[in-house]
């Protein structure tokens, strides 16, 4: 029996190579690893057992035509926010259950296209708006290093699926920390790719000028490999770019000796968890010893992300969500009257997080208040931007935490949303910003017996996603705490 | 209207642009009459995911209905997301374009009882339809064939003063928008909906009263009958001292009266907010001037060339440039003859028979060529047939669309002008008829044109009747 435990894309790759595994028994061990995990990690909301062999065995097909890629015949758990055909796509509400599209994700499609396996739809909170899959409308995935603890979120499920390796690799989104932040959590790379980098054709939409697919793999050469699939322009998403996709795997390995990177202290925040505070200082240590120039300098802006992004977001939410009216698809609650259905459908369709940020986004654009919320919120985006561009102005990249605490206990989360926002407060202005980031492991923390995994942020110049990759690749290898796996790798 | 008062309409008009597809995805744009909800894909019914690409075709006939308007044309548009709830708009919002319209800033021109008056308008942008919902036995049904079908909005400016000034404003809209190939034009399939905005102000003052707007308005006659109405509604109100309330209203055609949709206070509130799923549009200097290129000559200019070229009444141009085709049928048959016919006679030949057998055969384009009624036209003016036989001619070009010289051949229909063969026939007619020659010869000269008509009938109306009434002459 094969050892998925730290099984990579390019490791899968070499042995299907050799055919010393087939794309069908390397599906198949990871369908059983499933059906043995899935009870306690709860990181799927749909599987596709059948679909997946079918695109293994077309993949062995292909493979013995003398086609060859890096993804042919790799399984994968795909964030049940992009859509594929064959396969429900719920975004973890009720008020989609039972949705079929007649179309797929463009990302989707560039997978397959490879020969990729999809082997099921892994977890969210729902509509992507939380930081621990526990708004997810069906359940919460567990994080595989403390069965106790949220994985993170809302690319919670697909996290914790390459976590416990019921997955070789996963693409999550990414509105305000939504893949970066569960990397953090589970010891993964996870990437933000720059706003415009990947298209969101076929992607349920949270906030549209945010939302942004990434890979959460187990290495960075992953990472580069996945990003490299999904990248590019599509005609049917218009805030894509059409920029050419470098050659992110030639990145790697490079050095990164003499670059300058910043080390924004508003990024280091009251209330982050000393634990996390040394783990970053470790890992700007290390970046030190591999011959880059760090600095202390400031991003001023950075404390309005916060508010900034909980008015863009919702306000572009309470539009995005007004689609699911049960008048065409999805659940309908099948009122007498027109006015009655839609709240009925509403009411009962969405949990208390989406009704929450609908009421707050529609407040945020309504008369009287539009020029005080969204409008003002619009402009102070304009100086988060800013705020980066200055920055990119003197360095190459700039390192932070992904999150100020470790994973918290399953129901523990703080009952103040307000409170709660603060979670995903390092990861909202980049956002905003639309540059590329990404969390790669950095450290862990012990707490209650367990280990909890810390993630580093390195922040590149929008588009720069090779540079990012190539300094989390020489960190990766000089620390190598992704190589670290789960207490239940072996079960 | 009492004349106490002034009238001032401002106009909003929907016209559905003639593109392939919708405005923002590849379903046809043209789906009247088609089977309810065939002409739908996963981007017009709002499925999860889905994005806008926005239809350069529709940009294209917006910037040139734009131009035409004589608008400032932007050099960028930004789309728009206006929010509210209803069955008949899948997204639950309309992409429209809001704060930055393709076009502001334009004037039209058109006639009044004192002459020339230019219309502003305001702004005319681009934005998609709505589907339609179908109420049947105690149900709604939805239709979404029609929904992101691309719409142009034209709005004027308060500029309108009287009920014949919003008609005539309507008409040559209507026509700037069908010649320019813009949009169909035509009403009965909903190409045009129209909105007003009516006030009422005391005759001689400056400032505005308060406005009712009056919505689904879906013909010419919808709109004169409403603003009636309203004008009679609200001239009442004042008369007696009370107060026009700002509301929208619809309008009821059937029971021919308008009704309170919304009061003020429960207005919309369309949560504006420019659409994040599309980038601000940038329209080059360049390709504004290639669509500027693009525009045919408009109906006041053509008017205006055909009162100075060719020497037409005012009334007669108006008639002849209204429609393009037309326009360009009355030029090509001018050219086709050469001289041979006068602009005048073509003008009156295509107002009178031509216009006649159109309205008769139900058309509204004309099915012959223009060389082949030049032809008819020429033989006309060169005396091979009369005109009588023309217009006959005519109509079997219609029925059989052949050309006039081959019915005249194939029918005979050539006019006798040989002196020889009508010589014969008036001296057995005269022969015939002693009685009438003695009556004639006693004094009673009027009945020449007896004559005349009795030999037209012998030769099937071939006769060249000038030339019969010479020989009756001579013999009587």
């Amino acid at each position: 029996m094969i050892d998925l435990s730290t099984l990579t894309i390019h490791a899968c790759h070499q042995l299907l190579q050799k055919r010393e595994i087939s794309a069908v028994e390397l599906t198949r061990a990871y369908l059983d690893r499933i059906e043995r995990l899935e009870p306690r990690v709860k990181a799927y909301l749909h599987l596709a057992p059948e679909l997946a062999l079918a695109q293994a065995r077309q993949a062995d097909a292909r493979r013995a035509g003398g086609e060859d890629n890096p993804l042919l015949g790799v399984p994968l758990a795909i964030k049940d926010m992009l859509t594929i055909k064959g396969m429900p796509t719920t975004a973890a509400s009720r008020i989609l259950e039972g949705f079929m599209p007649p179309y797929e994700a463009t990302v989707i499609s560039r997978l397959r296209a490879l020969g990729a396996v999809f082997l099921g739809k892994a977890n969210t909170d729902e509509f992507a708006m939380g930081w621990s899959t526990e708004n997810s409308g069906f359940f919460t995935t567990h994080n595989p290093w403390d069965l106790t603890r949220v994985p993170g979120g809302s690319s919670g499920g697909p996290a914790a699926a390459v976590a416990a390796s019921e997955a070789v690799a996963a693409l999550g989104t990414d509105t305000g920390g939504s893949v970066r932040q569960p990397a953090s959590w589970t010891n993964l790379v996870g990437m933000r790719p720059s706003y415009g980098r990947v298209s969101r054709w076929g992607v349920v939409a949270f906030a549209s000028s945010l939302d942004q697919v990434g890979p959460l793999t187990r290495d960075v050469r992953d990472n580069a490999l996945l990003l490299t699939a999904i990248a590019g322009a599509d005609p049917r998403d218009s805030t894509t770019m059409p920029l050419e996709i470098p050659d992110y795997q030639a990145a790697l390995g490079q050095d990164i000796r003499g670059m300058r990177f910043g080390l924004p202290r508003e990024y280091f925040t009251e209330g982050m968890h000393p634990g996390v505070r040394q783990t970053i200082i470790d890992a700007v240590a290390t970046l030190s010893d591999l011959g880059a120039h760090i600095e202390e300098m400031s991003l001023p802006t950075t404390r309005y992300g916060m508010p900034v992004y909980y008015l863009v977001a919702t306000a572009e939410a309470s539009a995005n969500l007004a689609r699911y009216d049960g008048v065409r698809y999805g659940h309908s609650a099948g009122a007498d009257t027109m006015w009655e259905n839609y709240r009925q459908t509403r009411g009962q369709g969405f949990g208390p997080e989406v009704k929450r940020r609908i009421i707050l986004g529609a407040y945020a654009l309504s008369a009287g208040y539009y020029d005080a919320y969204y409008l003002q919120a619009q402009k102070v985006r304009t100086l988060i931007r800013q705020d980066f561009e200055q920055a990119f102005a003197q360095y190459d990249a700039l390192i932070t935490p992904v999150v100020p605490i470790p994973p918290y206990k399953i129901g523990a989360a703080p009952t103040d949303p307000v409170e709660m926002y603060l979670t995903d407060i390092l990861t909202l202005p980049t956002a905003l910003a639309g540059v590329p980031c990404i969390s790669v492991p950095a450290g862990f923390i012990a707490e209650d017996g367990a280990s909890l995994p810390v993630g580093l942020q390195i922040i590149g110049k929008p588009f720069a996603e090779a540079t990012i990759l190539q300094i989390a690749y020489a960190f990766e290898q000089a620390t190598l705490y992704h190589r670290q796996t789960p207490p239940l790798a072996h079960d | 209207m009492t004349p106490a008062y002034e009238l001032v309409v401002g106009m909003e008009v929907h016209a559905q642009l003639l593109t392939q597809s919708k405005m923002f995805c590849g379903c046809s744009a043209n789906a009247f009459d088609t089977e309810p909800n065939s002409n739908t894909c996963p981007v017009c019914l709002a499925m999860p995911g889905m994005l806008p690409v926005i239809n350069r075709q529709a940009v294209a006939q917006t910037i040139r209905a734009g131009l035409a308007l004589n608008c400032t044309i932007g050099a960028e548009a930004v789309f728009a997301r206006k929010n509210y709830t209803y069955p008949d708009l899948p997204k639950g919002y309309q992409i429209s374009q809001y704060e930055l319209p393709q076009c502001s800033d334009g004037w039209i021109e058109i006639d009044t009882a004192h002459g020339a008056k230019r219309i502003g308008i305001t702004r005319a942008h681009l934005e998609e339809d709505t589907g339609k919902l179908v109420h049947a036995d105690g149900v709604s049904l939805v239709d979404l064939n029609r929904a992101g079908v691309p719409l142009l909005e034209i709005v004027t400016e308060p500029d309108l003063r009287t009920i014949e000034e919003v008609n005539e404003y309507l008409t040559r809209l209507r026509q700037l928008l069908v010649t320019i190939g813009v949009s169909s034009g035509d009403m009965e399939k909903g190409a045009m909906r129209m909105e007003a905005n009516i006030s009422l102000r005391p005759a001689g003052s400056s400032s505005f009263g308060t406005k009712v707007e009056i919505k689904n308005l879906n013909s010419f006659r919808a709109v004169r009958n409403a603003l009636e109405y309203e004008i009679r509604r609200q001239s009442a109100v004042l008369a007696t001292g009370g107060q026009v309330e700002q509301v929208t209203m619809g309008w009821l055609e059937h029971a021919g009266r308008t009704y309170v949709q919304r009061s003020k206070e429960s207005a919309h509130d369309y949560r504006y907010f420019p659409e994040p799923d599309l980038p601000p549009l940038a329209v080059s200097r360049e390709w504004v001037a290639e669509l500027q290129a693009s525009l045919p000559e408009l109906p006041l200019a053509r008017r205006s060339r055909f009162m100075a070229a060719y020497g037409l009444k005012l009334a007669d141009a108006d008639v002849l440039s209204a429609d393009r085709g037309v326009a360009d049928f009355f030029e090509a048959t001018l050219q086709a003859v050469g001289g041979v016919v006068t602009p005048h006679k073509v003008a009156h030949w295509i107002m009178g028979d031509l216009f006649r057998l159109l309205n008769e055969h139900n058309l509204d384009r004309i099915p012959i060529p223009a060389a082949h009624f030049a032809e008819l036209l020429q033989l006309v003016a060169r005396h091979v047939i009369n005109a009588n036989t023309g217009s006959q001619v005519l109509k079997t070009m219609f029925s059989s669309g052949e050309s006039a010289a081959r019915i005249v051949e194939r029918e005979n229909l050539a006019q006798v002008s040989d002196a020889n063969v009508l010589e014969s026939a008036v001296q057995s007619l005269l022969a015939a008829h002693p009685d009438e020659v003695a009556r004639y010869q006693a004094g009673k000269t009027q009945l020449l044109g007896w004559f005349v008509g009795q030999v037209m009938r012998e030769t099937r109306g071939k006769a060249n009747p000038d030339l019969v009434r010479q020989l009756l002459q001579k013999y009587l």
